[in-house]
């Protein structure tokens, strides 16, 4: 209880703080420090959940289950990690006289409050406050990506915002629905909107109804998600953005949006017992992997290059999800996982070499290595992993979806190997040039700060090898609600 | 058929044919009130007829039959058209044999005969508004058609007789869809009247002129014919606005004398309401370009079409 | 098969709302269209205090005044005096000519009636058959924002889809949970606060508010 309180609290607060106390010289401190007190927090939510088991509390508001716990110990890990990246990136930021102070003021203050919407999206019960908190995050990274007020960083945060806007508008008629099959069944006082209660009567919620909810919600969601033909805001807002704020919403946002449509998913399949909602997700799943992989080989922008490969991991995860399955659910779980955490360590390295050489085009960036050793390895050591090589995680859990699809859906496997194999030329073969060669790059104003690329890659790495076993256990537990 | 019938047919016809040009007086006369001008004489459509059929017809030299023929079939159809709308009753033995589409029909049968006048002399100003003439019919035409649907919809007939009966004999319901239809309605009806926002009436500036352009080369009885054939057309387009959305005071059913009598005046009075309302919307409305008309009756196709989707969905 | 007068009286609105969604699909001038935006409002408002007096949902009122305040008030407000200083007074140009948007509008009606009708059948509110021109003026809302070329206009819309999406609550279900109205009131009237900031900085940064500037970013 106590820590969900803590949780939910201390973001918001943290942010206003930021925002009215003016622009100091320690807010990237408070920042670290704020976003350490919630990963505290998720830890000991999370430690509790290990020893008691699933919650509900503040009148059945909000929950936490095998689904979330992991996801919200996530966000609340690679929030903290971020923070601590952004301390010095932003300096040089600064220092490169694109941001001032005030700008900063906003950054961090935006930053708490996008974190905090998201702990929100993922612990409520409550499909509508899941929708509001969605569309707070929306608003929240709409003034981060902005941050630079460049033409193109404008241009950027309008597309996000329409878009966005627009399929979260979606999402909410979906919400509309859903509520209103919920309520012939539940009642208007019974707590209609409840996904714990839902759960329990989702046998009896009219099916054609949920159908066409469904459809509005993962049309909503996956806006969000960045599912093509959806897609077109994120690589913008992800390339013109600040590069922590690529890394969350790689990291984390996509993840949460994914988490809102699994959890609709789950609704629509104990209504309608047919793969309807599941042969949609393939779908779009699908689809978006084997374009974002031909776009991969289009890009100039390394920023870009990883924005499409973030829609090309969604891509395999929506697929693993449509698929369902003990099997499939479990690596689509560990996939989110290990991309989240191997995407936003990408993006730090990505952030600090983009400085270095004062450009974000491929062609511009090269030999890393010799500069900076620990950003050279960083990237290369990340590339590797989000690749599917082994030993990181990413291979084990792209190995299990693959191995599944070849069971379950033969007819998608060649699709997926063919994508990924061109994703793997793509990105390959532009930033072996950026790591290794002859030099560019200058000395850095302020110390990068490394520590959390290779905390990421170390997690990545153990997670190919080892997963803890409470963390399989819930990622059973959850495949199974899955389904 | 009865006798009464029959009465009541003669009668409305009657009614239709003498009361057209006071209408239009009526109208010019509200206008000029309106825009403050002096007004014309409410008799002044009576004396213009009166003063043509004096006058000597006079005829271009390679003028057809057609060009001849013209007044007398639009003349013709328009009295037709008032014999069907159910104006003063609705047992009449016309407008049985005719229903709403057909009265379309002879509306069009009209314009084709008009226009095909227009281009007969082959002047440039002929041609100009016939072919400005037939634009705007192609596009009037569906929009009044869907009017006539909606209220089909409502009355399940496309008999004017029926939907009058129908509509008449209602509780009071509020019809979003006939509200839809009626805005509708009135956009048709300015257009295919030649009336402000579409074509001004008044005028002969040859880069907006629509209905005068056609007429340009009549003289005599047949320009006489024709103007009032034109004040008929508003005539029926008025009655046949307030048959569909205002239907009380008409009399139903065969045994009627008094009512039929009593209901001249009735039709009068609302007559002199509508009349009134047209010329305040030509006084209120600026005329538009006339690249902007197919706008204009795009929206009436639209109203017409919403209203009848709307009835579909929300069965009012 | 009389209706009761407040079902007439909420199909009438009903009906308003749809014509005023085809009527903002039209609008060429700003400032009719933010008038536009405050009528339907205005419609939103009283088909809601509607419901509420004939379903004795005691939220319902609340979520009407909170209607009236922020769709009739505040945001027109808002947007009018936005356009005054930004000085936008100019017609609004569209991608497609309107007779054409018309329409496709037409066709998205079509669309959302047959898509409500199954559902309409299930709900046992007075307001069941409303739920068809909801989604219809969701639909047209959004059919505004993709063919207008300036940035205001696409926001009307956005806000325009808002209020379609409120209907949509209203008709078929009473409205949402009073604590979800007050959230979604609550991301609207950020959002548009945003996009305020927002309209200056394009401005400042392009000297116009026409949105091809803004078709920089793509992959070549």
């Amino acid at each position: 209880m106590i820590e969900i309180a803590v949780i939910l609290a201390l973001p918001f607060s943290a942010g206003a703080l930021l925002a009215l106390w003016g622009a100091r010289k320690w807010a990237a401190e408070f920042n670290i420090a704020a976003s350490f007190a919630t990963f505290v927090a998720a830890a000991a939510l999370t430690a509790r959940v290990i020893s008691e088991g699933p919650l509900l509390a503040f009148d059945r508001l909000f929950f936490v289950d095998a689904f979330n716990v992991f996801l919200v110990a996530l966000t609340a890990f690679v929030g903290c990690t971020t923070a601590v990246f952004s301390r010095p990136y932003m300096r040089i930021e600064e220092a490169h006289g694109r941001l001032t102070p005030p700008r900063l003021r906003l950054y961090h203050s935006m930053y708490q409050v996008f974190v905090g919407a998201m702990l929100v999206a993922l612990l409520t019960n409550n499909m509508g406050i899941l929708w509001v908190a969605m569309e707070a995050a929306t608003l929240a990274t709409v003034l981060l990506v902005s941050l630079y007020r460049t033409p193109a960083s404008l241009e950027a945060a309008w597309k996000y915002f329409i878009l966005c806007g627009v399929g979260i508008a979606q999402a909410l008629f979906g919400t509309i629905l859903l509520y209103f099959a919920a309520e012939r069944v539940l009642g208007a006082e019974g707590g209609a909107l409840l996904w714990t209660e839902l759960n329990q009567v989702k046998s009896q919620l009219e099916p054609t109804v949920l159908s066409l909810s469904f459809v509005f919600l993962l049309v909503g969601y996956g806006t969000k998600v960045g599912l093509v033909p959806l897609h077109n805001w994120l690589p913008d807002a992800h390339a013109e953005g600040p590069t922590p704020v690529s890394a969350v919403l790689s990291g984390l946002l996509l993840n949460v949006a994914l988490y809102a449509v699994v959890r609709c998913k789950v609704l629509v399949d104990g209504s309608l017992e047919t793969v309807f909602a599941g042969k949609l997700m393939m779908g779009f799943g699908l689809l978006s992997v084997v374009t974002s992989a031909f776009f991969l080989m289009r890009q100039k922008d390394v920023k870009r290059l990883f924005a499409y490969s973030s829609i090309e991991h969604m891509g395999i995860i929506t697929f693993a999800f449509g698929m369902g399955g003990a099997v499939a659910s479990f690596a689509g779980l560990l996939h989110m996982t290990v991309h989240s955490l191997t995407k936003s360590a990408i993006f730090y390295t990505v952030g600090h070499a983009a400085q270095k050489t004062g450009t974000q085009l491929i062609a511009n960036i090269r030999g890393l290595i010799q500069v900076s050793p620990t950003i050279g390895w960083g990237l290369t050591l990340g590339c590797l992993a989000i690749l599917g090589m082994p030993p990181f995680g990413v291979f084990a859990s792209e190995f299990l979806i693959l191995t599944t699809a070849m069971r379950d859906q033969p007819w998608a496997t060649p699709f997926l190997l063919g994508a990924l194999g061109v994703a793997f030329a793509a990105v390959f073969s532009k930033v072996q040039p950026m790591v290794f060669g002859d030099t560019n790059a200058k000395r850095l104003p302020h110390p990068p700060s490394m520590l959390p690329v290779f905390l990421h890659m170390a997690l990545v790495l153990m997670l190919g090898l080892w997963i803890p076993p409470y963390l399989a256990e819930w990622y059973r537990q959850a495949a199974q609600m899955i389904g | 058929m009865t006798w009464i019938g029959a009465l009541s047919q003669l009668i409305q016809l009657a009614v239709a044919v003498l009361l057209a040009p006071l209408l239009l007086g009526w109208v010019n006369q509200c206008r000029a009130w309106l825009q403050n001008k002096r007004a014309p004489s409410l008799a002044q459509p009576y004396r213009m007829i009166r003063k043509l059929f004096l006058k000597e017809p006079v005829i271009a030299h390679n003028a057809s039959p057609i060009f001849r023929l013209t007044p007398y079939i639009v003349f013709g159809a328009m009295a037709l058209a008032a014999a069907i709308v159910p104006s003063l009753a609705t047992d009449l033995p016309f407008a049985t044999a005719a229903d709403a589409i057909a009265l379309v029909g002879i509306f069009a049968l009209a314009r084709i005969f008009i226009a095909l006048a227009a281009m007969d002399i082959g002047t440039a100003f002929g041609s100009l508004g016939a072919r400005r003439e037939m634009l705007i019919g192609f596009l009037a035409e569906p929009a009044l058609l869907m009017v006539f649907f909606t209220a089909s919809l409502i009355s399940q007939s496309t008999s004017l007789v029926t939907i009058v009966e129908t509509l008449a004999h209602r509780e009071f319901v509020i019809y979003p869809s006939l509200a839809f239809a009626g805005i509708a309605f009135t956009m048709v009806s300015l257009a295919e009247n030649a009336r402000v926002p579409v074509d001004n009436p008044a005028t002969h500036l040859e880069l907006t002129m629509i209905h005068e352009a056609m007429i340009l080369e009549y003289s005599g009885r047949h320009l006489a014919l024709i103007e009032w054939a034109s004040s008929l057309k508003l005539f029926n387009y008025s009655c046949l606005g307030l048959a569909l959305f205002f239907p009380w005071g008409i009399v139903e059913g065969a045994h009627d004398v008094v009512g039929l009598l009593w209901a001249i005046p009735v039709l009068v009075g609302k007559l002199a309401l509508g009349g009134f309302l047209l010329a305040l919307i030509e006084t209120m409305s600026a005329k538009l370009r006339i690249f902007r008309a197919p706008e204009f009756l795009g929206t009436a196709f639209l109203l017409g079409v919403l209203g009848m989707l709307v009835h579909q969905l929300l069965g009012a | 098969m009389s209706l009761p007068l407040s079902s007439q009286l909420l199909n009438l609105l009903a009906a308003v709302l749809l014509l005023l969604s085809f009527a903002m699909l039209a609008q060429r001038r700003l400032l009719s269209l933010v008038s536009l935006f405050a009528m339907q409002g205005f419609a939103l408002c009283l088909a809601t205090l509607l419901v509420a007096l004939t379903s004795t949902q005691t939220h319902l009122f609340y979520s009407a005044a909170l209607t009236l305040v922020l769709k009739v008030i505040v945001l027109p407000y808002f947007l009018y005096r936005m356009i005054h200083k930004l000085e936008v007074l100019w017609d609004v140009e569209t991608l497609l000519n309107i007779p054409m948007i018309m329409l496709l509008g037409i066709v998205l009606v079509v669309i959302a009636f047959n898509l409500a009708v199954p559902i309409s059948q299930l709900s046992s509110t007075i307001t069941r058959s409303m739920l068809g021109i909801a989604l219809a003026s969701v639909l047209l809302s959004f059919l505004m924002m993709i063919t207008r070329r300036k940035a205001i206009p696409q926001v009307i819309g956005f806000l325009a889809m808002e209020n379609g999406l409120f209907f949509a609550a209203i008709s078929a279900t009473y409205g949402m949970p009073m604590i979800i109205e007050l959230g979604i009131a609550l991301d609207v009237l950020v959002g548009v606060l945003i996009l305020g900031v927002f309209f200056f900085q394009i401005r400042e940064q392009f000297d116009s508010l026409d949105l091809e500037h803004l078709e920089k970013l793509r992959d070549e």
